[in-house]
């Protein structure tokens, strides 16, 4: 890209960045255009707290769908970011850098298994475990929260190993030659450095546990209904606009289009915590 | 009441290590599940035939064939812009207000439903712009869901290229472009094949995006603009529709091949190009 | 690495232009139901073997799509496999070319082996929720169901009449789903298309009748519902050629075969 020179190189580089970005602005007014409307004629309030959807007789009340995301999102993240972590760690600092050459593509492999094949192994295998021993109909927030921590899994591990390995010898270094064990290093020094990465890896696991569609509608059940324990069944917010997607017509569409609304509002507070948890920690440092 | 810095190594290694442990028995017994169902009904006769009868029978070549062109569709399109975005955001601009926008918006659209983005394309690409259900079409819809990913995976990797790289390659007289070009990307690759291994892994696993906008033609593709149905869609369609367990496992197994030999060509690539530049 | 990205680009580009060549087969383009997809793929194949010229494609996404596309002409012919075809139907041409019966099915290991209209009402309705109350063990009832807006759905609870759904009920984005769930829980009941009918699960009698495809040809099967094509205007040149052989005796021969019912 020599003959461009380094104002052309700019140029091309912000155009690229241009189109991506209104690429993906463009997908987010375009859900945005067709679910407002509905929100604002149908009421804001009936439409988030009422927990009647009945599509058929005009009723749309999405309440249990935000509980259900909600809890089996945050299950799986209990599965899901501690273990992943954990791993992460583990196999950057004490594991020969020769078997992580082996176990890294494997795990990063896993990040290719599409979720049909977790949610048809939570089928066959966790929902009738789950019947047997603990009751209930088995598909159910418990299998919903477990599949979705193992499916992150791979995210998680890849990105924060990454992150991890990026941190400068040097830190490491310093840090045993003040005396401190491997782990203190570990904890007090390495970890530390590479948090924004770790916390971004565990933001994009935590994006793909909310907006993950084909193995919860095959897992969770999809009742609606509100959760009071984690053997009922639930639908979840993505799950709900998959399912009747193909059907909608008319203004249960624009109702579904809503919700996923709804589910962007979602994801930006979450993302917003996020961010301002990483701010608050690096102020008190 | 603290423990001596040695028991707190020790025990925080255990942990640690049952963890990693437990982690990868679980990805490990997914892999043996899927191929130990799967490979019995692989060869190369079931890879290289046509289905027949709704996929029932016979083989999988046409969906092979569509799950390649796809994902290389995707790629193709979404490194580029992916890549390009992150380089702009990390070198050419300073950390704004601008930036954190951009960075929470893509954080945001990497937790949108596939499915909505599956709609997107299939009113704008498939219906607006007349593609049909095409690969050009899904390929096109699967670079979009797949950027926010790349975009992030690739900033962070650049971001942790340490300033005193390019303090020195400035020093020596480089521009900016041959600094990132020659200093900065080359030290970013791995996080940068990271996200990319993770956008082909989720266009490769996408189903309801796929359906939207590529369609589900058993048929063999002739050209970017026929319909074609990738291994998810199939495995998806056989699995739950009831047609052939055997054959949906099958289909799982050799995606799962598929995947390690794409991984397997990317690592090594890698590797290639990082002893060339040492 | 600029020259391999030029190249890259030029192959894309050839394989683009490509891509707009080499079409000459008259197209045909199906898209919508799911549930007669499978079927609409068999006759598809069979129709081009008879007509070489024409190129007949199959998609599914749902009754909605194949509505959608039809209006906005992506597919010359939508499936639909509703009872009523909603407002933004009435112009385009329905053509009934089958008809599906609707099982209602349990475990094979449940002792009920027929239930009433008002049994299975109250059944889907939460009203009835153990197994003893119907005949069967003491158990709970899981009642597994289909999404809103389902074709089967809607023609179920049209039939049956005045359902309003027990909050707890499961639900099931497809027939073969509904199958693997009842199949899999001994407390299920669920229905589905009448062709997928297979040994894992068992279809109970309704109001006494079986449901076969005997009993729904005579009218004696309460449950059955219609799958319309749905073509703008009426179906001409190939779309006619595609939407007749269907209605031909070999073509309604396949669809009773695959476990449909025939319309004519």
């Amino acid at each position: 890209m020599k003959f461009l020179g380094e104002k052309g190189v700019r140029r091309v580089l912000a155009g690229i960045a241009f189109s991506a970005i209104s690429a993906l602005l463009l997908i987010a007014l375009f859900i945005i255009k067709e679910g407002l409307p509905f929100i604002i004629s149908y009421g804001p309030i009936k439409f988030l707290l009422s927990s009647d959807w009945q599509p058929q007789a005009g009723k749309f009340g999405i309440w249990p769908m935000i509980v259900a995301s909600v809890w089996v999102t945050l299950g799986a993240m209990l599965v899901g970011a501690p273990l992943g972590v954990a791993c992460a760690v583990f196999l950057t600092e004490f594991v020969p850098r020769r078997v992580m050459g082996v176990i890294k593509p494997t795990i990063e492999l896993l990040a290719g298994i599409p979720s049909v094949v977790y949610g048809f192994m939570g089928v066959m295998v966790l929902a009738p475990l789950i019947r047997s021993q603990l009751g209930g109909p088995g598909l159910s927030v418990l299998a919903g929260a477990v599949i979705l921590g193992v499916m992150i899994l791979p995210t998680i591990i890849s990105i924060s190993i990454d992150s991890i390995q990026s941190v400068p010898n040097s830190y490491r270094e310093g840090s045993l030659a003040l005396g401190a064990t491997h782990w203190q290093t570990t904890y007090m020094v390495t970890v530390p450095a590479a948090k924004s990465g770790i916390i971004a890896a565990i933001i994009l696991g935590m994006g793909r546990a909310i907006g993950e569609t084909m193995a919860v509608i095959m897992v969770a059940g999809n009742a609606v209904k509100i959760p009071i324990s984690a053997l009922d069944s639930v639908r979840t917010l993505t799950a709900n606009i998959a399912l009747e997607m193909g059907y909608a017509t008319g203004q249960h569409r624009q109702a579904l289009f809503a919700t996923g609304v709804v589910l962007l509002v979602i994801i930006m507070i979450l993302n917003s915590l996020a961010g301002m948890s990483i701010r608050k920690k690096a102020g008190k440092r | 009441m603290r423990m001596p810095p040695k028991y707190t190594q020790l025990a925080a290694q255990l942990v640690m290590g049952l963890a990693t442990l437990a982690t990868l028995a679980i990805l490990v017994f997914i892999i043996l599940f899927v191929l130990e169902k799967g490979l019995p009904v692989v060869g190369l006769k079931f890879l290289l035939s046509n289905p027949q009868d709704m996929g029932k029978a016979g083989g999988i070549f046409p969906v092979v064939v569509g799950t390649i062109l796809l994902t290389l569709v995707a790629i193709a399109i979404a490194t580029p812009l992916g890549v390009g975005t992150a380089i702009y955001l990390t070198e050419y601009t300073r950390e704004s207000r601008i930036t954190r926008v951009i960075r929470f918006g893509a954080d945001c659209l990497a937790g949108i439903p596939s499915i909505i983005f599956g709609l997107f394309g299939f009113i704008f690409f498939v219906t607006i712009l007349q593609m049909g259900w095409s690969i050009l079409s899904g390929g096109l819809t699967l670079a979009f869901m797949i950027l926010p990913t790349i975009i992030r995976t690739s900033e962070e990797a650049i971001k942790s290229v340490p300033d005193s790289f390019r303090e020195v390659s400035f020093s020596l007289g480089a521009t900016r472009w041959e600094t990132v070009q020659k200093v900065v990307l080359p030290s970013a690759l791995p996080g940068i094949v990271t996200g990319v291994m993770l956008g082909v892994g989720r266009s490769i696993g996408e189903t309801a995006a796929v359906i939207f906008t590529a369609g589900s033609s058993l048929r063999m593709p002739t050209s970017l603009m026929d319909s074609a149905r990738t291994m998810s869609v199939h495995f998806y369609i056989l699995a739950r529709e009831g047609i052939s367990t055997e054959n949906a496992y099958g289909t799982a197994a050799i995606l799962v091949i598929t995947i390690l030999l794409i991984n397997l060509t990317a690592y090594g690539l890698m590797n290639r190009f990082v002893a060339k530049n040492n | 690495m600029n020259r391999r990205y030029l190249i890259g680009m030029s192959l894309m580009t050839a394989v683009l232009m490509l891509a707009g060549c080499g079409q000459k087969r008259e197209a045909v383009i199906m898209a919508g139901s799911t549930a007669f997809q499978p079927f609409a793929e068999k006759l598809a194949d069979q129709f081009m073997v008879q007509n070489p010229g024409i190129n007949v494609t199959v998609q599914g996404g749902g009754s909605a799509v194949g509505i959608q596309s039809a209006l906005s002409r992506t597919a010359q012919i939508g499936m639909a496999d509703l009872l009523q075809l909603p407002e933004e139907a009435k112009n385009l041409t329905a053509t009934e070319v089958a008809r599906d019966g609707i099982a209602i099915v349990v475990n094979p290991g449940n002792k009920v082996e027929g239930l009433t209209v008002q049994q299975v009402r109250e059944i889907f309705n939460g009203v009835i929720n153990n197994w003893k109350q119907v005949g069967g063990d003491d158990r709970p009832i899981t009642v597994v169901s289909r999404e809103a807006g389902s074709g089967t759905r809607t023609s179920f609870e049209q039939i049956v009449g005045d359902i309003s759904l027990a909050r707890e009920a499961l639900i099931q984005d497809s027939n073969g789903t509904i199958r693997e769930t009842v199949a899999n829980d001994a407390n299920a009941i669920g229905y589905l298309s009448h062709g997928l009918i297979n040994e894992k699960i068992k279809p109970v009698k309704l109001d006494g009748v079986e449901c076969t495809t005997e009993e729904v040809v005579c009218g004696k099967y309460l449950l059955v519902r219609p799958v319309f094509l749905l073509t703008q205007g009426q179906p001409e040149g190939a779309v006619k050629q595609v939407i007749d052989y269907m209605l031909s005796a070999e073509g309604q021969e396949t669809i009773k075969n695959s476990g449909l019912i025939p319309v004519k």
